[in-house]
């Protein structure tokens, strides 16, 4: 992979150019004290140093709501899918969304392949960043998620007075080539490089207690385990922890007509398996009804249906649900650790 | 950047589909038979679904309840119970509905051919179940007997009893009926399903049974089934779950890792057995 140098005072150059051109640029912002993803109109707003971005960039992928249809009833129905796709940049995304979006692009490809998505993704420059100063919930060092060689167009590194640029797409070194002023990157930038995400790693406060590939073989193992219950019996079910997830990508699907009852759009919306009715059919039959059993699956999609599907887990440790949790229960890192933690007194 | 190759329709985007015919089944349950406004065929296998539309309303998972081998159209034997439901009962012939699919696997019916086939069905289980029962009478040659055990609430909530009549008069085929409570009327047996079972004889080795019914159904009948000494494998159900997608995108279908709208409906009980929450 080539690596190249863009001078720190040079970096506002890089992307106002970009926000002059045709794409939207996306980049996390202030906001009340904490970090957003949001458009940039300018330099000056975008954080590079930030820890956590409230909200994963996975919006700009799968939109919180999505018109899939729009329909016109009468004499003869019309009804045309409706796909919307506009070119975004996002500048500055971490490693750990970056692997979440990797996720995402495994479930909605594949043998039914989601039009909606793959157009949107088609149409979004992915400009990472590493993250050096990592948010009191992360454990993305502990799965292997802290760092990533795939999934961007450009991965930048902060190394002092530069940043090194990782090249990851022709896309990536077109950007650069055309927006940006740099140079080759010399041997010791890239040893500054590692020792800095070197230095990041060691910064983690939350760890898993084994390794990822070990989660699918211990829950296997601790279906019957209390914690499911301890923990889960103080969840508000409020569905919060799904909702900020990157990796999370259940949906709702839904029709809204018009007041003249003729034109209306089918859409989908984020929704969750947190969520009282997420499993509820006619008749009033709830699959998943009480706290305990929901908030099991939770745990296992992230921890081992995902991975036995995807090959991916599906949570990459970085802290959001932890931080958004009031009954502070959502970290599958701890929930993993004391299911570990009862193997090895078991065992 | 995505290697990803960008499809050309939208797996979301129903067929348009005529009604051309609808026919009351009891108090709250229709049958609708639809064509496709373009003229194609449903293509399907007893034991699949489809995702039905009414635009404005919402859309739905429905089984297909007539038979591959009745061709050009097909059918949807529907319950009224909610949204969705109830706008389908109160359209008129010559409506237009979308429909998605078929979706799901379907019963095996290469594994089934040359078996005795049992089937076990409760309320609108049957609904599912007619798609095969019709499409093992279009081919009897290919299978072994056909038993059928069906039980229904009441003799009113009897579903197809048209159809029940015929099927009970054909030698090609064994039927047996119960309801969990009578009538002053109602001659046949009194009782749940599985009262039923002590009254058939099988052939454990060649026989397959299989089940549609209430989720609370599920457990006795497995039972019974293990019962007569069928091997789990040969045990199938379809199982329910709610759905929004039927194409294994919305998560709402899953029974932990496994997506019923893509593995399933249709189960062994050998498959199941390990899944916790199924049954
Ligand atoms: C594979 C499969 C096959 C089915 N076959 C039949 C059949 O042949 N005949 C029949 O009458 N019913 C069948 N059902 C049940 C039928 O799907 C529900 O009765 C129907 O979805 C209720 O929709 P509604 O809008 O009228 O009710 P509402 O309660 O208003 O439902 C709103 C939404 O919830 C979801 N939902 C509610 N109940 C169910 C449910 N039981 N299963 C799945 N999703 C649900 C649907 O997405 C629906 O759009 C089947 C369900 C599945 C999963
Ligand atoms: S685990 Fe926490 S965030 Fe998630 S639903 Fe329960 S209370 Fe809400
Ligand atoms: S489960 Fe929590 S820690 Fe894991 S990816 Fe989702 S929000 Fe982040
Ligand atoms: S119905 Fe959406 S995943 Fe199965």
């Amino acid at each position: 992979m080539e690596n190249r140098i863009i001078e720190k005072q040079n970096m506002d150059v890089f992307v106002n150019n970009l926000i002059n051109s045709d794409a939207e640029v996306v980049g996390a912002k202030r906001k009340d004290g904490k970090y957003a993803f949001g458009k940039l109109a300018d330099a000056t707003e975008l954080c590079l140093d930030y820890d956590l971005a409230l909200y994963p960039p996975k919006s700009y992928l799968l939109p919180p709501k999505e018109t899939l249809i729009k329909f016109e009833l009468g004499e003869e129905l019309e009804a045309e899918p409706v796909v919307e796709a506009e070119r975004v940049i996002l500048f500055g995304v971490h490693p750990y969304d970056i692997k979440a979006i990797e996720l995402l692009d495994v479930a909605f490809s594949g043998t039914n392949p989601d039009i909606n998505y793959l157009s949107r993704r088609a149409k979004v420059t992915i400009i990472g960043i590493d993250c050096l100063n990592p948010n009191p919930n992360a454990f993305c060092a502990s799965l292997g998620t802290a760092t990533t060689d795939t999934g961007f167009d450009l991965m930048l590194t902060d190394i002092g007075a530069s940043y090194v640029v990782a090249i990851g797409s022709s896309e990536g070194e077109e950007l650069l080539g055309k927006y940006a002023v740099t140079r080759e990157a010399t041997q010791s930038e890239l040893v500054q490089r590692d020792e800095q995400r070197q230095k990041a790693l060691a910064k983690y406060k939350v760890a898993l207690s084994m390794s990822a590939e070990d989660l699918p073989e211990l829950l296997d193992k601790s279906w019957d385990s209390p914690v499911f219950k301890e923990k889960s019996e103080k969840c508000l079910s409020c569905g919060s922890c799904v909702m900020v997830c990157p990796t999370c990508f259940c949906f709702d699907v839904q029709d809204d007509i018009a007041l003249n009852l003729k034109q209306g759009e089918r859409y989908r919306q984020w929704d969750g398996c947190m969520l009282v009715d997420f499993a509820l059919v006619a008749g009033g039959e709830n699959f998943r009804r009480d706290s305990e059993t929901r908030f099991r699956h939770r745990m296992y999609r992230k921890g081992k249906y995902l991975w036995e599907r995807y090959g991916k887990l599906g949570c990459v440790g970085c802290g959001r649900c932890a931080s958004a949790c009031l009954a502070e229960i959502a970290s599958p890192a701890e929930t993993f650790n004391t299911l570990k933690e009862e193997r090895r007194q078991h065992d | 950047m995505i290697s990803q190759a960008i499809p050309e329709a939208s797996i979301y985007q129903p067929r348009p589909a005529k009604l051309i015919r609808t026919e009351a089944i009891a108090e709250r349950e229709k049958l609708f038979e639809f064509e496709f406004r373009d003229g194609g065929e449903l293509g399907h296998k007893p034991g699949q679904f489809v995702e039905i539309s009414l635009f404005g309303i919402g859309e739905m998972p429905n089984s297909i309840s007539s038979s591959p081998t009745k061709n050009c159209s097909f059918e949807l034997a529907v319950r009224n119970v909610g949204n969705v439901t109830s706008a389908l009962h109160g359209l008129t012939e010559g409506s237009t509905v979308g429909i998605r699919g078929p979706f799901g696997n379907g019963f095996p019916i290469d594994k089934l051919k040359g078996n005795d086939i049992l089937i076990v069905a409760g309320g609108i289980g049957l609904f599912p179940l007619r798609s095969l029962i019709n499409y093992v009478l279009d081919k009897r040659s290919d299978f072994g007997r056909l038993m059928i055990l069906s039980g229904s609430r009441t003799p009113q909530e009897r579903m197809f009893v048209s159809e029940l009549e015929k099927w009970q008069e054909r030698r090609d085929m064994e039927l047996l009926e119960t309801v969990d409570r009578g009538d002053e009327k109602w001659t046949g047996n009194v009782g749940v399903v599985t009262t039923l079972f002590p009254k058939v004889d099988i052939d454990p080795q060649n026989t397959f049974a299989i089940t549609v019914g209430p989720p609370v159904m599920y457990k006795f009948v497995v039972a019974e089934c293990k019962k007569k000494a069928i091997a789990d494998e040969q045990i199938l159900l379809s199982l329910e779950r709610r759905m929004k997608c039927g194409v294994g995108k919305c998560g709402h279908c899953q029974i932990n890792g496994v997506y019923v709208c893509q593995e399933g409906p249709v189960f062994s009980y050998a498959e199941i057995r390990k899944l916790e929450e199924a049954i």
